[in-house]
């Protein structure tokens, strides 16, 4: 087991306890074993981080990441995903299914968890497919799959068009206790659409996606999950419409939870003509393209008061990595995706000094709510309660950073926000009670 | 081949030229009009009327780009352009090389950036784009030292064809400013379009979009506001839309359009927006008829109106060997 280690003088910050007062926090054998006053545990016997100055949180955890492994190991592997998680402040972090082969079958969901648990460097969290081959067709064995351990289903990039099928699922699920992930896009409205359909689309001459082809299949969704009285988690979420139909669906009790991402948050479809577009230089940025695309301010503004709200309960990357050479290429045949771990905390703490959200709000978003939404299964996650995992995240809510792409563990450099400067810095990632990660400016006495 | 020419002219073209105002020109790349001023289209017309001077010569060559490269790129077949582009550059005494690309490699793994940099290592001065995606020129300009000039791409933008358009407009009207200019048909899918809202606005002119609700954008409301785009309007109704226009043009009809259910049928949209002589008599007696083709007689445009006296067609296509002469000459002047 490993060595204890006392965190010293942070503000101790866990939303799903109602706690945030200055201590010291004690880890031992990989758990959290005593809190206390600053300075009420005795140093002796035990590594010394130093939190002055910092928040200490339970470890972040992310619903919604693609890990690529195995199939797309030029794009990322489980290896530098897990290691950009540690560097993001993620402690969690919850793989979709649409690897090659997909995670259809027990074989490729226990290769996930094998390289994980010898490559991996944080929890990860498999969610397998809803149909084989994430085609729409067939069921999953979705009991073996539970019990080989994934956490949810889903089919990802692939919407369920038939819903008939996608009742089927929900009902099956419903059985295993599990609930279904959908990524939620009518193809028939999406048809072959690259960016938000606005005035930048109109501008650049690229084709469309409206905000009904979201809407349409997030309330279909719902009615089945009205139907069959099953859990139903929407993925990334990102319109105002969205946000209502989620609403009132709450409102008459529907069994419903939803993500949205930090870039959805954060940037609209204007980001699309570049990073300082203005009448004489415009571009069209593919790291800027991504399913569903980024929208517009009025829909931000909904996104933050549905997080505000509770409408919204947890906020996802999507980290979706891809190479260079995916994205460095015309902008229709680019690839959609936006690798975020790294950048999705920076960029959420933007919002927090306009006053759009608070902080606890933004942390029980990264680590209490999503936590609730995996389920009783792992049920200590996201928390700082005595004997819960030792999975902290350390951040400095006033340091100031540049993104830096070429910094990234991921081997997804595709970022809209590189040279970006951002306000609150993870300094410090322990996973089960090791120090996964940790900024070279945070002291650590280690124990003689 | 190349040293036989006559030399009895060997400086361009008059001793006026250019002009002083050539000092304002800082383009690059012709990438679309979004990006010009009023003063830099007229600087244009101003070149384009001393390369109409070459072109009305016995002898149409002139040295005045020799040793200069241009490569015309087409990743899509077009048969006017290219063939355009490739006399301008031969009569301003550049060497041409043609690069047709097949369709079927507008795909991952053959990169497009690699072709165009191989041209440039090769010695290329400027390359002349036609891309099936928009932006693609961007892309190009972005990574490359060299000039690009977009020779159309996807559903963005053709300056040259919208500068060729203005061009022939300013030979008959003089002024453009207040001019009423009905554009007729697939706005949504077309880059002439988008490039002459930009340039038409610039100039001055009041621009009617004419289409089925289908074939126009669903945000042109919004991309008129957020690009701060002056006098330009949408009208679904033809009849209305010609009350008092100056300039027609009607827009090629691509057949896909209906077989991806935009349109109900072929019959219906002729019987809507076909510009045909008894539509042209609603608009002033005078009005030109421009289109940039190829056209689809019979479809967008009856053949009586595109052979009538009000019809520019031709004219517009030897316009823009001149327009495309005067972009060359801007954009390497700078390295003579």
């Amino acid at each position: 087991m490993s060595e204890g280690i006392l965190i010293k003088g942070g503000r101790i910050l866990d939303p799903g306890q109602g706690l945030d007062r200055i201590g010291d926090l004690l880890i031992t054998d990989g758990k959290i074993t005593r809190f206390g006053d600053k300075g009420a545990i005795p140093p002796e016997g035990f590594h010394a981080l130093d939190a002055n100055g910092l928040i200490v949180c339970p470890g972040f955890i992310d619903l919604h990441c693609h890990l690529r492994e195995p199939g797309f190991e030029e794009k990322e592997t489980i290896a530098t995903g897990t290691r950009a998680a540690t560097r993001g402040g993620f402690t969690t972090i919850c793989c979709m299914s649409n690897t090659n082969p997909p995670l259809d079958n027990r074989a490729a969901v226990d290769y996930v968890k094998a390289k994980a648990e010898t490559q991996g460097t944080v929890r990860v969290l498999p969610i397998g497919c809803i149909t084989k081959g994430r085609k729409g067709e067939e069921l999953t064995e979705m009991a073996e799959l539970a019990e080989a351990g994934v956490i949810a289903f889903s089919d990802d990039g692939e919407p369920v068009v038939n819903s008939a099928i996608m009742c089927h699922a929900l009902d099956y699920a419903s059985a295993l206790g599990l609930m279904v992930i959908d990524h939620c896009e009518d193809r028939a409205l999406t048809n072959g659409g690259l960016m938000n359909e606005g005035w930048v689309a109109t501008r650049l001459g690229l084709k469309g996606i409206p905000a009904a082809a979201e809407e349409i299949m997030v309330a279909r969704d719902l009615a089945l999950a009205r139907l069959t009285k099953a859990r139903l988690h929407i993925a990334h979420i990102t319109t105002e419409g969205s946000v209502d139909l989620i609403h009132r669906a709450k409102e008459k009790g529907i069994l419903v939870t939803a993500e949205v991402t930090p870039h959805h948050l954060t940037l609209t479809e204007d980001r699309v003509m570049g990073w300082h577009w203005g009448k004489n230089n415009i571009t069209y940025d593919t790291n800027a393209k991504v399913n569903p695309p980024l929208r517009t301010s009025k829909d931000i503004d909904a996104l933050i008061r549905g997080v505000k709200l509770g409408i919204i309960d947890a906020i996802a990357t999507d980290h979706a990595p891809h190479t260079l050479t995916d994205k460095m290429c015309e902008f229709g045949i680019a690839a959609f995706g936006i690798s975020g771990l790294e950048t999705a905390f920076g960029c959420l703490m933007s919002l927090v000094p306009d006053g759009k959200l608070d902080l606890v709000t933004l942390i029980s978003k990264l680590t209490a709510e999503p936590a609730k939404i995996i389920g009783t299964k792992y049920r200590e996650l996201g928390t700082l309660k005595i004997s819960a995992p030792a999975d902290i995240t350390l951040f400095d809510p006033t340091k100031e950073w540049i993104v830096d792409s070429h910094n990234f563990a991921s081997k997804g450099k595709n970022t809209p926000f590189d040279g970006y400067r951002f306000k609150g810095k993870i300094m410090a990632t322990i996973f089960g009670g090791k120090i996964v990660y940790k900024d070279d400016s945070v002291k650590l006495e280690i124990k003689q | 081949m190349k040293t036989t020419q006559p030399r009895d002219k060997p400086n361009v073209i008059p001793e006026t030229f250019p002009p002083p105002q050539i000092s304002i020109w800082r383009h690059q790349h012709i990438l679309d009009l979004d990006s010009f001023t009023k003063e830099e289209i007229d600087l244009v017309f101003e070149i384009t009327d001393a390369m109409m001077e070459v072109l009305g010569r016995e002898i149409k060559k002139v040295p005045t780009l020799r040793g200069t490269t241009v490569a015309t790129v087409f990743y899509e077949p077009s048969t006017r352009t290219r063939a355009s582009f490739e006399l301008a550059a031969k009569n301003l005494s550049t060497d041409v090389v043609n690069l047709d690309i097949p369709k079927s490699s507008v795909t991952k793994g053959e990169s497009f950036l690699d072709t165009l940099r191989t041209l440039q290592a090769l010695g290329v001065d400027v390359i002349v784009l036609r891309h099936s995606q928009s932006g693609a020129p961007y892309l190009a300009a972005q990574h490359l030292d060299i000039s690009i000039i977009n020779g159309g791409d996807g559903w963005h933008a053709h300056p040259t064809q919208a500068l060729l358009d203005l061009y022939t407009l300013r030979r008959h009207f003089g002024d453009l400013t207040g001019l009423k200019v009905v554009i007729i048909g697939d706005i949504l899918h077309s880059r002439v379009a988008r490039s002459n809202i930009w340039g038409m606005s610039i100039m001055g002119c009041k621009v009617v979009l004419c289409a089925p609700p289908t074939l126009l954008p669903r945000e042109l409301d919004n991309f008129i506001i957020r690009c701060h785009l002056s006098g330009i309007s949408k009208e679904y109704k033809l009849e209305a839309a010609l009350q008092e226009a100056d300039v027609i043009m009607p827009l090629r009809l691509q057949f896909e359009r209906q077989q991806s259910r935009l349109l109900p049928s072929l019959r219906e949209y002729i019987q809507l927006y076909q510009l045909n002589s008894k539509r042209l008599s609603l608009a002033k007696p005078n009005a030109l008829v421009l289109h940039p083709g190829p056209i689809n007689e019979d479809v967008e445009i009856s053949p009586e109106v595109a052979h009538s006296a009000q019809s520019v067609i031709e004219e517009q296509v030897t316009n823009g060997v001149a327009v495309r002469m005067a972009l060359l000459y801007l954009i390497t002047r700078g390295k003579r």
